[in-house]
């Protein structure tokens, strides 16, 4: 089990960043993710894997409206 | 030669000047002009009139103005189309500065037909910058005129002149293009040119709109923005006036006569540069412009579908960023609808054939579509057709129609029919199936010209609400909760089921469920930032304060966030991000260097919070503006039917077993719905007990005498009233 944004969300072999925010469906442009608070630059996202029991923060700017 | 030529046609055509007026030419100083031009059309009366210091000092300008003003201009007892009634055009102070993106918007203020109360536009066009240029902050019409009139501004000259012109078509799109040939004197001239017109949509409906034109000088064509909500075309027609002309030569680099040049360069040069470089990989505002959004509002399930129903549907790509970037002209440096703007997002479609209503087989320009507009028609009414969604957007433009209130308004219409609330026998055999494009842009081109069912439907869904209840006997609670109206006002374009903030966001709005005011889908839903009762009326707090600031100087939201610096994620967290420091401390700076007038954020938040507190006070003297006026359908807020339910059965599972505790094991569709509503609404009266104490306001939404003394707007008349409510 992974925290995405503070909810539960179950982890999975070989997550990358890349993969969760296509499993969310996050694909608005304007999103910073860090891993146990960590940054993780958007050009690593395809490299940085999610490991079982991180806290995810995928933060949306507010945009739109 | 020519001039006298065409004088003697008008006089033929029955064109008759009403009155004139001759004024010193406009002196800018800091901004502010501090002087209004006030017309009276059934007086036939044109005055220069005064803006007091205290005024000034309290309201800052803009809507601040426009406010106070028709304040002083109605009664409680003000009906929408009553003379006494007024339209009032304003300036902010950094209206028109050319350094900075998103300076040039009109603000408009009047009484609603809608909801019967005070409503704000905002819109983009170069008039307002040529209103101040011309040496006024505001252009307030009162009255009425006997018959179809034209308001001319020379702002050079100094003259104003109204005009009678009889059995003129109202339609936008013809009418622009002939008065900007009329009015200007050569092809040059024409960028000297701005009129606000509107169209018979807005004469036959309660949901009319203002364009407001500037001539797109490399496409050589006259181009429109919209001021949309609330029915303001419909009172701007209803004072029959066809057109206000306004013509202003000699914009330059400091037309305001600023206070300090260099900071205004400054924060000038700071977000264009970030624009340039950032918005291809950000929102692609210079490809598409609003429409971006659609795409994400799908992926977040969103996008409203059904009349608000689901928030995603799989047709949906049919009209998603990836067409529109197809369908609209790209790289037109005339795409900024006020000069010196980067984001430039006011894009187009050149040559598109209608196919339907008085111009058929015509190729015409299409404005946007804008997300809005692409969101209502396509997803809400089921019309996943981009011709389509162009058709309606060219026809309620030229119209003079809200594409927010009408395809709010046709959803609703598109639901009763499939649940044989309104057959063919109601509509005029008319079949309003979600996705029947044919009837849709039929019922479109009925409410223009009021008739058939379109008689009904331009009421809004308010009125209809109550003409199928009283009239066919429809189930008054059903309607109430699918009809997406609140203070009267139709719902904009997203679905709020999953944020209990953005359901605030539309409920307590002053004029209605429109996103300007707030919008925290993405810090709410998604990144679950403000997850207490506290933190949403926090954001319930500064948001919508920070939002009314720009209507008060004169500014574009856009600007602000969407587009922000690349490493403003990484330099501040939480809501300190959304705020976009950087952008705000530009706020600052452009404040500063138009006013003379050093600003910090609080003071910014100050003077939009006396705004924002006296349009509450504003609705309550109106007789709105309490709690009972900020509740919201329950389709806002939760699932309305077992279908909806069905479509997210996992979500609303989950919640009912982790969050409300309770055993879903043998219950039906039925008895789980019962549950959740009552959690659901019990949330949202308490969201509203959060965001009362934080603004300021009573139990029952009204702004404490502390309150209102603290933010020195406690004029007599208004702890009159306040007092009123509280016995």
């Amino acid at each position: 089990m992974i925290k995405v944004n503070g909810r539960d969300r179950e982890w999975e072999k070989d997550l990358t960043v890349d993969l969760l925010l296509k499993r969310c469906k996050y694909t608005f442009p304007l999103i910073m993710v860090k891993i146990n608070g960590k940054y993780v630059p958007k050009e690593k996202y395809k490299d940085t894997l999610i490991m079982d029991g991180d806290d995810v923060q995928a933060i949306h700017s507010i945009a739109g409206g | 030669m020519f001039k006298e030529n065409k004088s003697l046609k008008e006089k033929e055509q029955g064109h008759r000047l009403l009155v004139s007026f001759e004024f010193e030419p406009g002196k800018v100083e800091k901004g502010y002009t501090d002087r209004r031009l006030y017309i009276n059309l059934s007086e036939n009366k044109i005055e220069e009139k005064p803006i007091d210091l205290q005024v000034k000092e309290t309201f800052t300008g803009g809507r601040g103005y426009g406010i106070w003003y028709l304040w002083d201009a109605v009664s409680s007892k003000t009906k929408w189309n009553d003379p006494e009634n007024e339209i009032i055009f304003c300036t902010g102070p950094i209206c028109g500065v050319t350094q900075y993106s998103g300076t040039g918007k009109t603000h408009v203020a009047s009484i609603s037909p809608e909801t019967g109360t005070v409503n704000d536009n905002n819109v983009g066009g170069y008039f307002a910058p040529f209103l101040k240029f011309s040496g006024w902050d505001l252009l307030e019409i009162q009255g009425k005129a006997k018959q179809n009139v034209i308001i001319f501004i020379d702002g050079n000259k100094g003259k104003v002149s109204i005009k009678e012109i009889p059995g003129m078509n109202s339609d936008t799109y013809l009418l622009i293009e002939k008065l900007t040939e009329k009015y200007a004197d050569d092809e040059k001239d024409r960028r000297n040119i701005s009129i606000i017109s509107s169209g018979r949509g807005a004469e036959n409906t309660n949901l009319g709109i203002l364009n407001v034109s500037w001539y797109d000088v490399r496409r050589k064509h006259v181009r429109v923005k919209q001021a949309g909500r609330g029915g303001t075309g419909s009172v701007f027609r209803d004072k029959k006036i066809l057109a206000i002309v306004i013509k202003y030569s000699g914009v330059n680099a400091n037309s305001n006569n600023v206070a300090s040049p260099e900071l205004i360069r400054k924060a000038g040069e700071r977000l264009t540069k970030e624009i340039l470089t950032l918005d291809h990989v950000q929102n692609g505002m210079r490809e598409i412009g609003t429409v971006n959004l659609l795409d994400h509002m799908q992926n977040y399930e969103c996008l409203p579908i059904h009349n608000f129903k689901f928030g995603s549907h799989p047709d949906a790509f049919k009209v998603n960023s990836k067409v529109w970037h197809q369908r609209m002209t790209q790289k037109q440096a005339g795409d900024s609808c006020w000069i010196g703007c980067a984001l430039r997002c006011s894009h187009g479609v050149d040559n598109f054939e209608l196919s339907t209503g008085p111009l058929k087989g015509e190729k015409v320009l299409v404005d946007g579509p804008e997300y809005e507009t692409t969101a209502g028609f396509a997803g809400n009414c089921g019309c996943f057709d981009p011709d389509f969604v162009l058709e309606v957007s060219f026809y309620c433009d030229n119209y003079g129609l809200d594409t927010i209130g009408v395809s709010t308004t046709l959803a609703f219409l598109m639901e009763c029919y499939e649940n044989n609330i309104i057959n063919k026998e109601i509509t005029g055999g008319l079949e309003l199936k979600f996705g029947n494009t044919k009837d849709a842009l039929e019922l479109i081109h009925q409410m223009a010209e009021g008739r058939g069912f379109g008689k009904i439907a331009g009421l809004g869904i308010r009125q209809i609400k109550k003409i199928l209840v009283e009239k066919y006997g429809a189930d008054v609670k059903f309607l109430q909760d699918i009809g997406m109206e609140c203070k009267g006002m139709e719902f904009s374009e997203y679905v709020t089921k999953e944020s209990l903030a953005q359901q605030g966001g539309y409920g307590i709005a002053n004029k209605g469920p429109q996103h300007d005011e707030s919008w925290l889908i993405f810090m709410d839903q998604i990144n679950n930032q403000i997850p207490t009762f506290e933190d949403k009326a926090e954001a319930l707090h500064y948001f919508p304060l920070f939002r009314t600031w720009f209507s008060i100087v004169g500014l574009c939201k856009l600007p602000w966030n969407d587009i922000e610096p690349s490493d403003n994620k990484q330099k501040y967290h939480g809501m300190e991000a959304a705020k976009v420091p950087e952008h705000v401390e530009n706020y600052c700076w452009l404040f500063e260097g138009v006013t003379g007038k050093h600003i910090t954020l609080e003071e910014l938040i100050q003077q939009s919070e006396k705004v924002h507190n006296f349009q509450r006070l504003f609705n309550l003297r109106m007789g709105f503006g309490t709690r009972e006026h900020d509740a919201v359908p329950y389709r806002a807020v939760g699932p309305v039917t077992a279908e909806e339910y069905e479509s997210r059965k996992e979500l609303y599972d989950q919640q009912l077993r982790e969050i409300i505790n309770f055993d879903i094991k043998n219950k039906t569709i039925e008895e789980k719905m019962k549950v959740l509503r009552a959690y659901r609404e019990e949330q949202y009266q308490k969201l509203c007990d959060a965001v009362y104490k934080r603004r300021g306001w009573d139990s029952n939404g009204v702004p404490t005498l502390e309150n209102i003394k603290k933010l020195k707007i406690d004029f007599p008349e208004i702890v009159e009233l306040v007092k009123k409510y509280k016995s």
